[in-house]
Protein backbone atom coordinates (compact mmCIF):
# COMPACT_ATOMS: atom_id res chain seq x y z
CA UNK A 1 0.00 0.00 0.00
CA UNK A 2 2.68 1.90 -0.46
CA UNK A 3 1.76 5.82 -2.06
CA UNK A 4 4.40 6.30 -5.57
CA UNK A 5 4.73 9.56 -5.08
CA UNK A 6 7.54 11.23 -3.59
CA UNK A 7 5.15 11.84 -0.38
CA UNK A 8 5.33 8.51 1.28
CA UNK A 9 2.95 8.99 4.21
CA UNK A 10 -0.43 9.08 3.05
CA UNK A 11 -3.09 11.89 4.50
CA UNK A 12 -6.19 12.05 5.30
CA UNK A 13 -7.67 15.10 5.31
CA UNK A 14 -11.13 16.28 6.17
CA UNK A 15 -12.69 19.67 6.15
CA UNK A 16 -16.06 19.96 6.67
CA UNK A 17 -19.44 21.96 7.48
CA UNK A 18 -22.96 20.74 8.33
CA UNK A 19 -25.75 22.17 9.84
CA UNK A 20 -27.02 20.19 12.72
CA UNK A 21 -30.56 20.01 14.13
CA UNK A 22 -30.87 18.50 17.86
CA UNK A 23 -33.52 19.12 20.13
CA UNK A 24 -31.69 21.92 21.69
CA UNK A 25 -31.46 23.75 18.48
CA UNK A 26 -28.76 24.22 15.91
CA UNK A 27 -25.54 23.79 15.80
CA UNK A 28 -22.84 23.85 12.91
CA UNK A 29 -20.58 21.46 12.48
CA UNK A 30 -17.56 23.32 11.27
CA UNK A 31 -13.60 21.38 11.16
CA UNK A 32 -10.78 21.33 9.64
CA UNK A 33 -8.14 18.41 10.13
CA UNK A 34 -5.64 16.36 8.74
CA UNK A 35 -3.67 12.95 9.61
CA UNK A 36 -1.04 10.82 9.07
CA UNK A 37 -2.41 7.16 7.90
CA UNK A 38 -2.14 4.49 10.52
CA UNK A 39 -2.49 6.60 13.59
CA UNK A 40 -5.16 5.56 16.59
CA UNK A 41 -6.64 9.10 17.03
CA UNK A 42 -9.45 9.59 19.80
CA UNK A 43 -12.08 12.20 19.41
CA UNK A 44 -12.87 13.80 23.11
CA UNK A 45 -15.78 15.73 24.05
CA UNK A 46 -19.34 16.50 25.55
CA UNK A 47 -21.81 14.81 24.33
CA UNK A 48 -23.94 16.54 21.82
CA UNK A 49 -20.09 18.19 20.54
CA UNK A 50 -20.40 16.19 16.91
CA UNK A 51 -18.20 13.37 17.33
CA UNK A 52 -20.80 10.87 16.04
CA UNK A 53 -21.76 13.17 13.21
CA UNK A 54 -18.25 13.27 12.42
CA UNK A 55 -17.48 9.41 12.11
CA UNK A 56 -21.37 9.14 9.92
CA UNK A 57 -19.78 11.98 7.75
CA UNK A 58 -16.53 10.02 7.53
CA UNK A 59 -18.50 6.68 6.31
CA UNK A 60 -20.86 8.18 3.92
CA UNK A 61 -23.76 8.03 6.09
CA UNK A 62 -24.23 11.37 6.22
CA UNK A 63 -23.23 14.05 3.91
CA UNK A 64 -21.71 17.79 4.34
CA UNK A 65 -23.30 20.72 3.10
CA UNK A 66 -19.83 21.98 2.41
CA UNK A 67 -16.31 20.39 2.29
CA UNK A 68 -13.88 17.49 1.54
CA UNK A 69 -12.63 14.11 2.59
CA UNK A 70 -9.69 12.37 0.96
CA UNK A 71 -7.63 9.68 1.85
CA UNK A 72 -4.28 9.79 0.10
CA UNK A 73 -5.37 10.36 -3.78
CA UNK A 74 -8.90 8.49 -3.05
CA UNK A 75 -11.42 11.40 -2.72
CA UNK A 76 -14.27 9.86 -0.67
CA UNK A 77 -16.22 13.44 -0.81
CA UNK A 78 -16.41 16.37 -2.33
CA UNK A 79 -18.99 18.92 -2.82
CA UNK A 80 -17.38 21.23 -4.71
CA UNK A 81 -17.16 18.74 -7.30
CA UNK A 82 -20.14 16.81 -6.47
CA UNK A 83 -18.36 13.70 -5.44
CA UNK A 84 -20.20 11.63 -2.22
CA UNK A 85 -18.58 8.14 -2.25
CA UNK A 86 -21.28 6.31 -1.17
CA UNK A 87 -20.50 3.81 2.38
CA UNK A 88 -20.27 0.82 0.60
CA UNK A 89 -17.24 2.09 -1.46
CA UNK A 90 -15.19 3.44 1.00
CA UNK A 91 -14.06 0.52 2.47
CA UNK A 92 -14.56 1.37 5.91
CA UNK A 93 -15.26 -0.83 8.99
CA UNK A 94 -17.65 0.38 12.03
CA UNK A 95 -18.42 -0.38 15.23
CA UNK A 96 -21.29 1.17 16.46
CA UNK A 97 -22.42 1.79 20.06
CA UNK A 98 -25.06 -0.35 20.37
CA UNK A 99 -23.30 -2.81 18.83
CA UNK A 100 -25.88 -3.22 15.19
CA UNK A 101 -25.18 -7.24 15.11
CA UNK A 102 -27.88 -8.56 12.97
CA UNK A 103 -30.08 -10.57 15.42
CA UNK A 104 -31.30 -12.91 12.54
CA UNK A 105 -27.67 -14.73 12.27
CA UNK A 106 -24.88 -16.26 14.42
CA UNK A 107 -21.92 -14.82 15.21
CA UNK A 108 -20.40 -16.76 12.19
CA UNK A 109 -22.61 -15.40 9.47
CA UNK A 110 -22.60 -12.22 11.16
CA UNK A 111 -18.94 -12.16 10.62
CA UNK A 112 -19.25 -13.88 6.80
CA UNK A 113 -22.02 -11.11 5.74
CA UNK A 114 -19.03 -8.95 5.71
CA UNK A 115 -17.08 -10.67 3.09
CA UNK A 116 -17.09 -9.34 -0.38
CA UNK A 117 -18.03 -11.22 -3.55
CA UNK A 118 -15.47 -14.28 -3.50
CA UNK A 119 -13.58 -13.30 -0.61
CA UNK A 120 -11.84 -15.88 0.78
CA UNK A 121 -13.02 -17.39 4.14
CA UNK A 122 -9.90 -17.25 5.51
CA UNK A 123 -9.90 -13.71 7.56
CA UNK A 124 -13.11 -14.79 9.23
CA UNK A 125 -10.90 -17.34 10.69
CA UNK A 126 -8.32 -15.64 11.14
CA UNK A 127 -10.26 -12.71 13.44
CA UNK A 128 -12.21 -15.47 14.80
CA UNK A 129 -8.95 -16.87 15.95
CA UNK A 130 -7.81 -13.06 17.20
CA UNK A 131 -10.64 -11.97 19.02
CA UNK A 132 -11.09 -15.18 20.45
CA UNK A 133 -14.59 -15.69 19.15
CA UNK A 134 -14.36 -19.69 18.54
CA UNK A 135 -16.68 -20.67 21.47
CA UNK A 136 -19.23 -18.03 20.09
CA UNK A 137 -19.53 -18.94 16.51
CA UNK A 138 -22.55 -20.38 16.64
CA UNK A 139 -24.49 -17.99 19.15
CA UNK A 140 -27.03 -15.78 18.04
CA UNK A 141 -26.73 -12.30 19.20
CA UNK A 142 -29.12 -11.98 21.59
CA UNK A 143 -27.81 -14.65 24.01
CA UNK A 144 -24.27 -13.25 24.18
CA UNK A 145 -23.31 -10.52 26.78
CA UNK A 146 -22.50 -6.95 25.96
CA UNK A 147 -18.75 -7.67 26.22
CA UNK A 148 -19.02 -10.66 23.55
CA UNK A 149 -21.31 -8.36 21.29
CA UNK A 150 -18.84 -5.94 21.00
CA UNK A 151 -16.27 -8.03 20.37
CA UNK A 152 -18.09 -9.56 17.79
CA UNK A 153 -18.83 -6.15 16.47
CA UNK A 154 -15.20 -5.52 16.25
CA UNK A 155 -14.48 -8.81 14.48
CA UNK A 156 -17.13 -8.05 11.96
CA UNK A 157 -15.46 -4.74 11.19
CA UNK A 158 -12.73 -5.86 10.10
CA UNK A 159 -13.98 -8.90 7.61
CA UNK A 160 -14.37 -6.41 4.72
CA UNK A 161 -10.46 -5.67 5.60
CA UNK A 162 -10.74 -1.86 6.12
CA UNK A 163 -8.02 0.97 5.68
CA UNK A 164 -10.11 2.85 8.33
CA UNK A 165 -11.89 1.72 11.17
CA UNK A 166 -14.14 3.72 13.22
CA UNK A 167 -15.07 3.23 16.67
CA UNK A 168 -18.48 5.17 18.14
CA UNK A 169 -17.81 4.95 22.11
CA UNK A 170 -17.34 1.10 21.90
CA UNK A 171 -16.48 0.72 25.22
CA UNK A 172 -18.84 3.13 27.32
CA UNK A 173 -21.89 0.14 28.24
CA UNK A 174 -18.67 -2.32 29.42
CA UNK A 175 -17.52 -2.89 33.30
CA UNK A 176 -13.95 -2.02 33.77
CA UNK A 177 -12.52 -5.89 33.41
CA UNK A 178 -13.87 -5.83 29.98
CA UNK A 179 -13.25 -2.42 29.10
CA UNK A 180 -9.18 -3.38 29.42
CA UNK A 181 -10.08 -6.48 27.05
CA UNK A 182 -11.16 -4.90 24.64
CA UNK A 183 -8.60 -1.99 24.75
CA UNK A 184 -6.34 -4.78 24.29
CA UNK A 185 -8.18 -6.25 21.24
CA UNK A 186 -8.28 -2.68 19.56
CA UNK A 187 -4.53 -2.23 19.91
CA UNK A 188 -3.92 -5.46 18.29
CA UNK A 189 -5.87 -5.07 15.71
CA UNK A 190 -5.20 -1.81 14.62
CA UNK A 191 -1.40 -3.10 14.91
CA UNK A 192 -1.83 -6.31 12.84
CA UNK A 193 -4.25 -4.45 9.83
CA UNK A 194 -2.13 -1.03 9.86
CA UNK A 195 -4.92 0.49 10.51
CA UNK A 196 -6.28 4.22 10.76
CA UNK A 197 -8.32 4.46 13.79
CA UNK A 198 -10.85 6.65 14.45
CA UNK A 199 -12.13 6.25 18.41
CA UNK A 200 -14.83 8.26 20.78
CA UNK A 201 -13.81 8.48 24.17
CA UNK A 202 -14.76 9.47 27.01
CA UNK A 203 -12.50 7.14 29.40
CA UNK A 204 -9.07 9.73 30.13
CA UNK A 205 -6.90 6.21 31.22
CA UNK A 206 -8.47 4.55 28.09
CA UNK A 207 -7.56 7.68 25.57
CA UNK A 208 -3.86 7.96 27.08
CA UNK A 209 -3.58 4.02 26.91
CA UNK A 210 -4.77 3.76 23.23
CA UNK A 211 -4.27 6.91 21.28
CA UNK A 212 -1.27 8.04 19.55
CA UNK A 213 -3.34 11.40 19.28
CA UNK A 214 -6.46 13.42 20.18
CA UNK A 215 -8.53 15.80 19.37
CA UNK A 216 -11.63 17.51 21.39
CA UNK A 217 -14.42 18.64 19.75
CA UNK A 218 -17.00 21.08 21.08
CA UNK A 219 -19.86 22.34 19.99
CA UNK A 220 -19.17 21.46 16.45
CA UNK A 221 -15.36 22.56 16.15
CA UNK A 222 -12.06 21.58 16.86
CA UNK A 223 -11.01 22.81 19.98
CA UNK A 224 -7.88 21.40 20.77
CA UNK A 225 -5.85 18.55 19.46
CA UNK A 226 -2.30 16.95 20.86
CA UNK A 227 -0.60 14.33 22.26
CA UNK A 228 -3.23 12.77 25.16
CA UNK A 229 -1.00 12.79 27.80
CA UNK A 230 0.17 15.91 26.98
CA UNK A 231 -3.43 17.38 27.05
CA UNK A 232 -4.71 15.86 30.27
CA UNK A 233 -1.85 16.92 32.23
CA UNK A 234 -0.93 20.37 33.63
CA UNK A 235 2.30 22.04 32.39
CA UNK A 236 3.54 22.36 35.99
CA UNK A 237 3.54 18.49 36.15
CA UNK A 238 7.25 17.17 35.36
CA UNK A 239 7.21 13.41 36.73
CA UNK A 240 8.99 10.82 35.94
CA UNK A 241 6.33 8.21 36.50
CA UNK A 242 2.43 8.87 36.62
CA UNK A 243 -0.75 7.01 37.15
CA UNK A 244 -4.45 8.04 36.12
CA UNK A 245 -7.05 7.05 38.48
CA UNK A 246 -10.69 7.63 40.28
CA UNK A 247 -11.38 9.27 43.59
CA UNK A 248 -13.37 6.62 45.60
CA UNK A 249 -13.08 7.85 49.07
CA UNK A 250 -11.51 11.05 51.01
CA UNK A 251 -10.97 11.15 54.68
CA UNK A 252 -9.99 14.20 56.95
CA UNK A 253 -7.50 13.81 59.58
CA UNK A 254 -6.18 17.17 61.41
CA UNK A 255 -4.53 18.63 58.53
CA UNK A 256 -4.56 16.18 56.00
CA UNK A 257 -6.67 14.43 53.71
CA UNK A 258 -6.61 11.09 52.78
CA UNK A 259 -7.15 10.02 49.75
CA UNK A 260 -8.22 6.59 48.06
CA UNK A 261 -7.67 6.30 44.47
CA UNK A 262 -8.89 3.64 42.25
CA UNK A 263 -5.60 2.93 39.62
CA UNK A 264 -6.31 0.24 37.72
CA UNK A 265 -7.58 -2.46 39.72
CA UNK A 266 -5.61 -1.26 42.83
CA UNK A 267 -6.27 1.06 45.46
CA UNK A 268 -3.84 3.55 46.38
CA UNK A 269 -4.02 6.12 49.49
CA UNK A 270 -2.34 9.35 48.70
CA UNK A 271 -2.11 12.56 51.14
CA UNK A 272 -3.53 15.56 50.45
CA UNK A 273 -3.47 19.24 51.54
CA UNK A 274 -6.45 20.79 52.81
CA UNK A 275 -6.24 22.88 49.52
CA UNK A 276 -5.51 19.89 47.33
CA UNK A 277 -8.59 18.07 48.70
CA UNK A 278 -10.81 21.57 48.29
CA UNK A 279 -10.85 21.02 44.02
CA UNK A 280 -11.55 17.22 44.67
CA UNK A 281 -14.59 15.36 44.42
CA UNK A 282 -15.79 11.44 44.71
CA UNK A 283 -16.01 10.43 41.05
CA UNK A 284 -13.20 12.50 40.04
CA UNK A 285 -10.61 11.26 37.50
CA UNK A 286 -6.91 12.30 38.95
CA UNK A 287 -3.80 12.08 37.79
CA UNK A 288 -0.71 11.05 40.51
CA UNK A 289 2.75 11.44 39.78
CA UNK A 290 5.92 11.18 42.00
CA UNK A 291 7.47 14.62 42.06
CA UNK A 292 10.48 14.80 44.40
CA UNK A 293 9.61 11.81 47.09
CA UNK A 294 5.84 12.60 47.47
CA UNK A 295 3.55 11.69 45.34
CA UNK A 296 1.34 14.39 44.53
CA UNK A 297 -2.60 14.66 43.43
CA UNK A 298 -4.48 17.11 41.17
CA UNK A 299 -7.03 16.94 39.15
CA UNK A 300 -7.77 16.23 35.29
CA UNK A 301 -10.77 16.89 34.51
CA UNK B 1 -75.28 -29.04 0.89
CA UNK B 2 -74.15 -25.76 0.36
CA UNK B 3 -72.47 -24.19 -2.54
CA UNK B 4 -68.69 -24.15 -2.26
CA UNK B 5 -68.13 -21.67 -4.39
CA UNK B 6 -68.66 -18.66 -2.60
CA UNK B 7 -65.75 -19.57 0.19
CA UNK B 8 -63.64 -20.82 -3.02
CA UNK B 9 -63.89 -17.43 -4.23
CA UNK B 10 -63.15 -15.71 -1.24
CA UNK B 11 -60.04 -17.30 0.05
CA UNK B 12 -58.89 -16.91 -3.99
CA UNK B 13 -59.59 -13.48 -3.91
CA UNK B 14 -57.72 -12.91 -0.26
CA UNK B 15 -54.70 -15.29 -1.22
CA UNK B 16 -53.98 -13.15 -4.25
CA UNK B 17 -54.62 -9.93 -2.65
CA UNK B 18 -52.48 -10.27 0.10
CA UNK B 19 -49.45 -11.56 -2.30
CA UNK B 20 -49.89 -8.33 -4.60
CA UNK B 21 -50.14 -5.81 -1.54
CA UNK B 22 -47.53 -7.92 -0.08
CA UNK B 23 -45.42 -6.56 -3.05
CA UNK B 24 -46.96 -3.29 -2.99
CA UNK B 25 -46.39 -2.81 0.68
CA UNK B 26 -42.67 -3.18 1.35
CA UNK B 27 -41.50 -0.62 -0.70
CA UNK B 28 -44.21 1.73 0.20
CA UNK B 29 -43.99 0.63 3.66
CA UNK B 30 -40.02 1.58 3.82
CA UNK B 31 -40.56 4.86 1.96
CA UNK B 32 -42.95 6.20 4.75
CA UNK B 33 -40.81 4.87 7.22
CA UNK B 34 -37.71 6.76 6.17
CA UNK B 35 -38.82 10.26 4.02
CA UNK B 36 -38.73 13.32 5.52
CA UNK B 37 -40.62 14.17 2.08
CA UNK B 38 -43.37 17.12 2.22
CA UNK B 39 -45.99 14.80 1.10
CA UNK B 40 -45.57 12.36 2.99
CA UNK B 41 -48.46 13.35 5.47
CA UNK B 42 -51.00 13.03 1.77
CA UNK B 43 -49.30 9.90 1.59
CA UNK B 44 -50.42 8.60 4.71
CA UNK B 45 -53.32 10.20 4.63
CA UNK B 46 -54.66 8.29 1.64
CA UNK B 47 -53.31 5.08 2.46
CA UNK B 48 -55.53 5.11 5.68
CA UNK B 49 -58.71 6.33 4.39
CA UNK B 50 -59.89 2.78 3.33
CA UNK B 51 -60.06 2.54 7.40
CA UNK B 52 -62.56 5.31 8.12
CA UNK B 53 -64.37 5.19 4.66
CA UNK B 54 -67.48 3.29 4.11
CA UNK B 55 -66.65 1.01 1.74
CA UNK B 56 -68.97 1.90 -0.39
CA UNK B 57 -67.80 5.10 -1.15
CA UNK B 58 -64.86 3.32 -2.86
CA UNK B 59 -67.17 1.01 -4.73
CA UNK B 60 -68.85 3.89 -5.93
CA UNK B 61 -66.01 5.52 -7.13
CA UNK B 62 -64.71 2.72 -8.57
CA UNK B 63 -67.77 1.66 -10.48
CA UNK B 64 -68.19 4.95 -11.67
CA UNK B 65 -64.57 5.06 -12.98
CA UNK B 66 -64.55 1.72 -14.20
CA UNK B 67 -67.91 1.70 -15.64
CA UNK B 68 -67.43 1.43 -19.33
CA UNK B 69 -69.74 3.99 -20.21
CA UNK B 70 -67.07 6.19 -18.62
CA UNK B 71 -64.03 7.76 -20.80
CA UNK B 72 -61.20 5.41 -18.46
CA UNK B 73 -63.47 2.23 -18.24
CA UNK B 74 -63.71 3.16 -22.61
CA UNK B 75 -60.07 3.55 -22.56
CA UNK B 76 -59.59 0.66 -20.43
CA UNK B 77 -62.00 -1.56 -22.60
CA UNK B 78 -60.78 -0.76 -25.66
CA UNK B 79 -57.20 -0.80 -25.71
CA UNK B 80 -56.12 -3.27 -22.85
CA UNK B 81 -59.22 -5.40 -23.21
CA UNK B 82 -59.89 -5.39 -19.14
CA UNK B 83 -63.19 -4.84 -18.01
CA UNK B 84 -62.86 -3.54 -14.27
CA UNK B 85 -66.64 -3.79 -13.14
CA UNK B 86 -68.60 -7.02 -12.26
CA UNK B 87 -65.29 -9.15 -12.74
CA UNK B 88 -63.30 -10.83 -10.70
CA UNK B 89 -60.21 -8.51 -11.22
CA UNK B 90 -62.20 -5.76 -10.08
CA UNK B 91 -62.77 -7.60 -7.30
CA UNK B 92 -58.90 -7.56 -6.62
CA UNK B 93 -58.22 -4.13 -7.19
CA UNK B 94 -61.27 -3.04 -5.38
CA UNK B 95 -59.64 -5.11 -2.24
CA UNK B 96 -55.96 -3.87 -2.84
CA UNK B 97 -57.21 -0.30 -1.94
CA UNK B 98 -59.60 -1.83 0.93
CA UNK B 99 -57.01 -3.34 2.84
CA UNK B 100 -53.35 -1.50 2.01
CA UNK B 101 -53.76 0.02 5.20
CA UNK B 102 -53.88 -3.05 7.09
CA UNK B 103 -50.68 -4.49 5.55
CA UNK B 104 -48.66 -0.96 5.03
CA UNK B 105 -49.24 0.13 9.07
CA UNK B 106 -47.67 -3.06 10.45
CA UNK B 107 -44.84 -3.08 8.28
CA UNK B 108 -44.30 0.80 8.30
CA UNK B 109 -43.70 0.11 11.95
CA UNK B 110 -41.54 -2.84 11.49
CA UNK B 111 -39.50 -0.36 9.37
CA UNK B 112 -39.46 2.48 12.21
CA UNK B 113 -38.74 -0.11 15.20
CA UNK B 114 -35.64 -1.34 13.52
CA UNK B 115 -32.19 0.26 14.72
CA UNK B 116 -31.33 2.38 12.09
CA UNK B 117 -27.49 1.12 13.40
CA UNK B 118 -28.28 -2.13 11.02
CA UNK B 119 -28.86 -0.91 8.03
CA UNK B 120 -26.02 1.66 8.28
CA UNK B 121 -23.90 -1.12 9.44
CA UNK B 122 -24.83 -3.17 6.46
CA UNK B 123 -23.97 -0.50 4.22
CA UNK B 124 -20.88 0.08 5.64
CA UNK B 125 -20.09 -3.78 5.19
CA UNK B 126 -20.36 -2.96 1.30
CA UNK B 127 -24.00 -4.18 0.89
CA UNK B 128 -26.61 -2.57 -1.52
CA UNK B 129 -29.76 -1.27 -0.40
CA UNK B 130 -31.95 -4.12 -1.58
CA UNK B 131 -29.23 -7.06 -0.07
CA UNK B 132 -29.94 -4.85 3.06
CA UNK B 133 -33.56 -4.83 2.78
CA UNK B 134 -33.60 -8.71 1.94
CA UNK B 135 -30.84 -10.11 4.15
CA UNK B 136 -31.14 -7.72 6.89
CA UNK B 137 -33.98 -5.30 7.47
CA UNK B 138 -37.27 -7.98 6.61
CA UNK B 139 -35.60 -11.22 8.08
CA UNK B 140 -35.71 -8.66 11.70
CA UNK B 141 -38.87 -7.39 11.72
CA UNK B 142 -41.40 -10.94 10.52
CA UNK B 143 -43.96 -10.52 13.45
CA UNK B 144 -44.40 -7.26 11.84
CA UNK B 145 -44.80 -8.53 8.18
CA UNK B 146 -46.96 -11.97 9.71
CA UNK B 147 -49.08 -9.20 11.62
CA UNK B 148 -49.61 -7.47 7.81
CA UNK B 149 -50.06 -10.49 5.71
CA UNK B 150 -52.71 -12.20 8.29
CA UNK B 151 -54.65 -8.78 8.55
CA UNK B 152 -54.73 -8.47 5.01
CA UNK B 153 -56.37 -11.39 4.29
CA UNK B 154 -58.33 -11.79 7.18
CA UNK B 155 -60.64 -7.96 6.33
CA UNK B 156 -60.06 -8.97 2.49
CA UNK B 157 -62.38 -12.09 3.67
CA UNK B 158 -64.55 -10.11 5.61
CA UNK B 159 -65.19 -7.47 3.03
CA UNK B 160 -68.80 -6.72 1.71
CA UNK B 161 -69.44 -3.30 0.76
CA UNK B 162 -66.84 -2.53 -1.93
CA UNK B 163 -67.01 -6.08 -3.37
CA UNK B 164 -71.41 -5.69 -3.79
CA UNK B 165 -70.32 -2.33 -5.43
CA UNK B 166 -67.80 -2.86 -7.85
CA UNK B 167 -68.83 -6.89 -8.14
CA UNK B 168 -72.47 -7.24 -7.75
CA UNK B 169 -73.41 -10.69 -7.01
CA UNK B 170 -72.46 -13.06 -10.35
CA UNK B 171 -72.38 -16.75 -9.24
CA UNK B 172 -69.22 -18.33 -9.57
CA UNK B 173 -67.17 -15.07 -10.73
CA UNK B 174 -68.02 -12.25 -7.60
CA UNK B 175 -70.33 -13.46 -5.71
CA UNK B 176 -67.75 -14.33 -2.61
CA UNK B 177 -68.75 -15.52 0.75
CA UNK B 178 -69.79 -12.65 2.58
CA UNK B 179 -71.85 -11.69 -0.50
CA UNK B 180 -73.82 -15.55 -0.49
CA UNK B 181 -74.52 -14.83 3.10
CA UNK B 182 -76.44 -11.89 2.03
CA UNK B 183 -78.37 -13.36 -1.08
CA UNK B 184 -79.39 -16.53 1.07
CA UNK B 185 -80.63 -14.36 3.94
CA UNK B 186 -82.55 -12.44 1.53
CA UNK B 187 -84.13 -15.82 -0.03
CA UNK B 188 -84.98 -16.51 3.74
CA UNK B 189 -82.48 -19.91 3.38
CA UNK B 190 -81.39 -19.28 6.99
CA UNK B 191 -79.49 -22.58 6.74
CA UNK B 192 -77.03 -22.14 4.36
CA UNK B 193 -76.67 -18.59 5.29
CA UNK B 194 -75.82 -20.12 8.67
CA UNK B 195 -73.26 -22.54 7.32
CA UNK B 196 -71.05 -19.89 5.56
CA UNK B 197 -71.34 -17.84 8.75
CA UNK B 198 -69.95 -20.16 11.09
CA UNK B 199 -66.65 -21.09 8.53
CA UNK B 200 -66.27 -17.51 7.95
CA UNK B 201 -66.11 -17.42 11.89
CA UNK B 202 -64.21 -20.21 12.71
CA UNK B 203 -61.31 -19.04 10.16
CA UNK B 204 -61.17 -15.69 11.00
CA UNK B 205 -60.84 -16.61 14.64
CA UNK B 206 -58.63 -19.10 13.97
CA UNK B 207 -56.08 -16.45 11.84
CA UNK B 208 -56.19 -13.56 14.22
CA UNK B 209 -55.49 -16.20 17.31
CA UNK B 210 -52.76 -17.18 15.13
CA UNK B 211 -51.13 -13.59 14.77
CA UNK B 212 -51.91 -12.89 18.93
CA UNK B 213 -50.24 -16.22 19.75
CA UNK B 214 -47.09 -15.66 17.35
CA UNK B 215 -46.68 -11.71 18.62
CA UNK B 216 -47.26 -12.63 22.06
CA UNK B 217 -44.13 -14.64 22.23
CA UNK B 218 -46.04 -17.85 22.87
CA UNK B 219 -44.17 -19.30 20.03
CA UNK B 220 -40.84 -17.67 20.52
CA UNK B 221 -39.20 -21.15 21.75
CA UNK B 222 -40.36 -22.74 18.43
CA UNK B 223 -39.47 -19.95 16.49
CA UNK B 224 -36.01 -18.22 17.45
CA UNK B 225 -34.06 -21.03 16.76
CA UNK B 226 -35.32 -22.16 13.23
Amino acid sequence: MEDTSLNWVVMIEIALQKILKSSTGEMKLDLKMQFEEGKLITIYGKSGAGKSTLLMLLAGLMNPEKGYISMGKDVWTDTSKNIFLPPQKRNIGFVFQEYALFPNMTVRENLCFGLGKGQSKAIVDKLVDIIDLGQLQNRKPNTLSGGQKQRVALARALVSQPRMLLLDEPLSALDHEMRLKLQSYILEVHKEFGLTTLLISHDVSEIIRLSDFMIEMDQGSLVRQGNPADMFTNDRVNAKFQFTGEVIGMVKQDFIVIVTVLIGKDLVKVIANDQEASSLEIGDKVLIASKAFNPIIHKIS
Amino acid sequence: MIDWNPLFLTFKLALITTVLLLIISIPLAYWLAHTRSRIKPIAETLVSMPLVLPPTVIGFYMLLAFSPSNAFGDWLDQWLGVRLVFSFEGLVLGSLIYSLPFMVHPIQAGFANLSPSLQNASYVMGKSKFTTLMRVLLPNMKPSLLTGIILAFAHTIGEFGVVLMIGGNLSGKTRVASIAIYDEVESLNYAAANSYSLILFGITFIILLMVYLVNGGYFTKLGRDD
